[in-house]
């Protein structure tokens, strides 16, 4: 019998240190090689850790929520025909020459489910009729959705597991009684993210929010041309592309608002790219993706990118790099509607837009009620280096280009 | 005149027409469906079901020459020959059509639809004045599902006459030909080519392009070029009609061949199967403002729908895919659910063709070509695997596999999703649905290959030309 210490994985991309988000073993417990043993939260993304070894737990470090470093002994195994015990020092930058166990590592496979397979270029979506006519029925666009039966076949469950991340407010019970129960919920993993790049970005940037309606009649009828009659590759468009293609006309007039203000170096920096971040609700929570270079892409192209985008944040295949260098960022609360919201900013960028669905309202025009599709918007701007002048003045810009599609594209 | 209301209003009764009028009835709507002549259309009257039914007399008269031949056949002898009586058969097929006729007046009776006899003649998108012998009837509805169909197309310089004849002609002829030429050697020519040979008439086809069946790729259609050559089928390919005259015996018709000389055949009949095109000109059709393309198909998106608000088209008369009556089916179901509030999208993965010809050949999905263009695009290869019916038992046991049949298929080499299945072959026409069945599901070859198929059924074939896709058939070395 020997002693084998188990080091938390060099989990790749830079990653230096993880927050445990739940042991699915514990002391005394007698594990399987690839046996999952805990899973470990980096910056974006949950992995689950395997096993090494088959043996027995004599010792776990940390607890749920908790740092651990990469490198760092996070459990202790007695493993039958190990050598005698092997107690290495803390690893640290360069790896130590020591007698340690060099026991091979599986590599670390992120989360558990069967993988949604990403679809190709021009490839078809793959469902059975009874899936399409569900999918038709609900109004999702089977398009979005990745499968991962086999072959990319989307399933039944594929396309439940998508309606719920879509309307995750359950209905109430039938039953009234009083209730007294109180869940604790730990905020840890992703939620504690969340959490802390919300208190930075509200204690520290003056937020000023400002709405407008816009007239998007005759971008309607642009959309459901251009869907009528697109190639069978090309998205069909949400108004969100157009919004986005808009937003790089109206944020090039205005360039102070596609900025970062660096508040401890006391500098803004202006950026000639439009990185649009989407801000995509998971099922794990807020995500948000950045479509890179908006500027360079015209439309079909700034529709794909934000499918790709958002739906591999949802699927949890998000990379690093889809993961960061938004410099403004855009929250749509389309389905949900809304009167208004005030958004708050994605620190440390110094604008967001929120956009909300439109509808068909009454409207007056010449003496006359007529009756137009409205939508509104929502934007907040740090006031501390956004003036409410320019702040309003880019929105103003974003609706005449709305309101005058053609512009866009000029 | 006598003014009806509706909510649903269908013009046709074909296999478009009357599927929609009985789904709409279903659906609890108020449903009227006009017919100029009997309910059931082109398929049911004058088309897929008496030339099937001609079909398999044909076939019947010939085994059973086969039996009285010297020696017999499977040890089954006739003392006499047969005997064909041509009015008799047509009178035969004539009660199955009766049969099929009433059924479906049966039906749309049961399902509450009011069946008006009649020609529609539109005076706006929404109203119609309906001629017949009680005098007109004024039709106002909600709903106007257009399934008018289609009509064989006529040869500008030989109009249809008692010597050329349409396809709707050939099934009532009351003598045999003794040689009937068929000017287009598309799948309607050649099923009727192939009966009447099988009746006894000599059959030559002239066909423009460089062979028969152009739609189909060679392997495929190469059985049947060799059942015509072996059963002495002239064929002139890359040759041009050009005219019919009078000559003492008959008729005489007049083309050009491949090498563009000018030659003349002898002919009691000349059937002109040069292709079929939508009825939209009449029906007053103009009056309705609806869009049409340049050959009079009327313009639909994935929903039938037309242009006009509330006016639908389905089956033969829109530009909606294949002239095929399921395709008709499935749209007309589809429209009266549309109407009802249902959503719903014309979207199949593959709509399956069919020809009757000797040997049958069936094709679903994806053809070689398409297949290697789509996998080109995802970077992947195709994958094609083939089965003889000549190494399936059942089909030794029916003499099916005389023709060089075989079932293939091709999948992506990839994910082994299938892409299309083909077959020829005897009775290989009872397999499309396995087939079609297949490709809406998104089967890949494991699906299949882990599905038992029945011995002894033809369908072992798929199962095999699956496996042999895959790299390891059984019954093939």
């Amino acid at each position: 019998m020997g002693e084998i210490e188990f080091r938390l994985p060099d989990i790749g991309e830079g990653v230096v240190e993880g927050e445990i988000v739940i042991w699915h073993v514990n002391e005394a417990d007698v594990v399987k090689e690839d046996d999952p043993i805990l899973d470990v939260m980096t910056d974006k993304a949950t992995v689950t850790i395997p096993s090494p070894t088959d043996g027995k737990i004599i010792k776990i470090n940390g607890k749920a929520g908790e740092m651990l470093k990469v490198g760092q002994v996070c459990i202790v195994f007695e493993v039958e025909g190990a050598p005698s015990i092997e107690k290495t020092e803390e690893v640290k930058e360069e790896k130590s020459e020591s007698q340690e166990i060099k026991k091979e590592i599986p590599k670390p496979q992120i989360a558990t489910k069967p993988q949604p397979q990403v679809r190709k270029k021009g490839e078809r979506v793959m469902a059975s009729p009874a899936v399409r006519k569900k999918a038709r029925e609900s109004g999702i666009d089977l398009a979005s959705i990745n499968g991962s039966g086999p072959g990319g076949r989307i399933t039944h469950s594929d396309l439940d597991t998508w309606k719920e991340a879509g309307s995750p407010v359950a209905a109430a019970g039938p039953a009234r009684t009083a209730l007294s129960g109180i869940k604790e919920i730990p905020v840890i993993g992703l939620r504690r993210k969340i959490a802390e790049q919300m208190s930075k970005s509200y204690s520290t940037i003056a937020h000023f929010s400002y709405f407008e309606e816009v007239d998007v009649t005759n971008l309607e009828k642009l959309r459901v041309h251009l869907n009528d009659n697109r190639s069978e590759n090309q998205p069909k468009l949400t108004y969100l592309p157009f919004i986005m293609q808009a937003l790089v006309k109206a944020l090039s007039e205005h360039p102070q608002c596609n900025a970062h203000y660096m508040d401890e170096d006391e500098k803004v920096l202006q950026f000639e790219a439009i990185n649009l971040g989407i801000a995509t609700q998971t099922d794990k929570g807020l995500f948000v993706p950045v479509v890179k270079n908006v500027e360079a892409q015209d439309i079909w192209e700034s529709a794909k990118e934000m499918i790709r985008v958002s739906s591999a944040a949802r699927d949890g295949k998000a990379t690093m790099d889809d993961l960061q260098g938004s410099t403004f960022t855009i929250t749509s609360l389309g389905r949900m509607g809304g009167l208004g919201a005030t958004p708050i900013i994605n620190h440390p960028e110094v604008g967001i837009l929120g956009v909300h669905n439109a509808k068909e309202t009454p409207v007056v025009i010449d003496g006359r009620i007529e009756i137009r599709r409205i939508m509104r918007l929502s934007s907040s701007w740090d006031h501390r280096v956004v003036d409410g002048w320019d702040g309003a003045m880019l929105v103003q810009t974003l609706k005449n280009f709305l309101e005058h599609p053609a512009t866009i594209f000029m | 005149m006598e003014t009806k209301r509706c909510k649903v209003l269908v013009i046709g009764a074909g296999p478009g027409g009357y599927v929609a009028a009985i789904r709409s009835g279903q659906l609890g709507m108020d449903t009227i469906i006009v017919e100029g002549e009997r309910a059931g259309g082109t398929c049911l009257i004058r088309g897929c079901i008496p030339s099937k039914a001609i079909i398999h007399a044909a076939h019947k008269f010939h085994s059973l020459q086969k039996h009285s031949a010297d020696k017999g056949h499977m040890g089954i002898k006739l003392p006499s020959p047969a005997e064909l009586n041509l009015k008799d058969l047509i009178s035969w097929k004539e009660d199955i059509v009766d049969k099929l006729n009433k059924g479906v007046e049966g039906l749309l009776k049961a399902a509450k639809v009011t069946l008006v006899s009649g020609w529609a003649k539109f005076i706006d998108a929404k109203t119609c004045i309906v001629t017949n012998s009680n005098g007109d009837i004024r039709i106002e509805a909600e709903h106007v599902i257009l399934a008018n169909g289609s009509i064989p197309i006529e040869l500008p310089f030989m109009p249809f006459n008692d010597d050329v004849i349409s396809s709707r002609d050939a099934l009532e002829l009351k003598e045999l030909p003794k040689h009937l030429v068929v000017v287009g050697g598309g799948y309607i020519g050649l099923e009727l080519g192939i009966a009447y040979k099988l009746l006894g008439s000599e059959v030559t086809i002239i066909e423009a392009m460089d062979s028969v069946l152009p739609i189909f790729d060679k392997e495929l259609r190469r059985p049947v070029e060799l059942y015509l050559k072996k059963n002495k089928i002239s064929v002139h390919t890359k040759s041009f009609a050009k005219g019919v005259e009078k000559s003492k015996n008959g008729i005489k018709i007049n083309y050009t061949d491949s090498k563009g000389e000018l030659k003349s055949l002898e002919a009691d009949k000349v059937l002109v199967t040069v292709g079929r095109k939508p009825r939209s000109k009449d029906s007053g059709i103009e009056k309705m403002g609806i869009k049409m393309n340049e050959q009079g198909f009327i313009l639909v998106d994935k929903k039938c729908a037309t242009n006009m608000r509330n006016v639908w088209a389905i089956g033969d008369v829109a530009d909606s895919g294949e002239m095929l009556a399921h395709v008709a089916s499935n749209q007309g179901e589809m429209v009266a659910e549309i109407i009802a509030g249902h959503i719903r999208e014309f979207d199949p993965v593959s709509v399956p063709a069919i020809v009757f010809t000797e040997p049958e050949i069936i094709s679903v999905g994806m053809s070689p070509d398409e297949g290697k263009k789509y996998c080109e695009t995802l970077g992947t290869k195709l994958l094609t695997g083939k089965f003889p019916l000549a190494a399936n038992g059942r089909s030794l046991t029916m003499e099916a596999e005389k023709t060089g049949g075989f079932v293939r298929v091709i999948a992506r080499e990839d994910n082994h999703q299938i892409l299309g299945i083909h077959a020829v072959g005897s009775s290989v026409s009872e397999l499309s649905g396995e087939f079609s069945l297949a490709l809406e599901m998104g089967a890949l070859l494991e699906d299949v290959a882990g599905t038992i198929h029945a011995h002894p059924t033809m369908s072992e074939a798929f199962h095999e030309a699956i496996l042999a896709t895959l790299g390891h058939a059984i019954h093939i070395s």
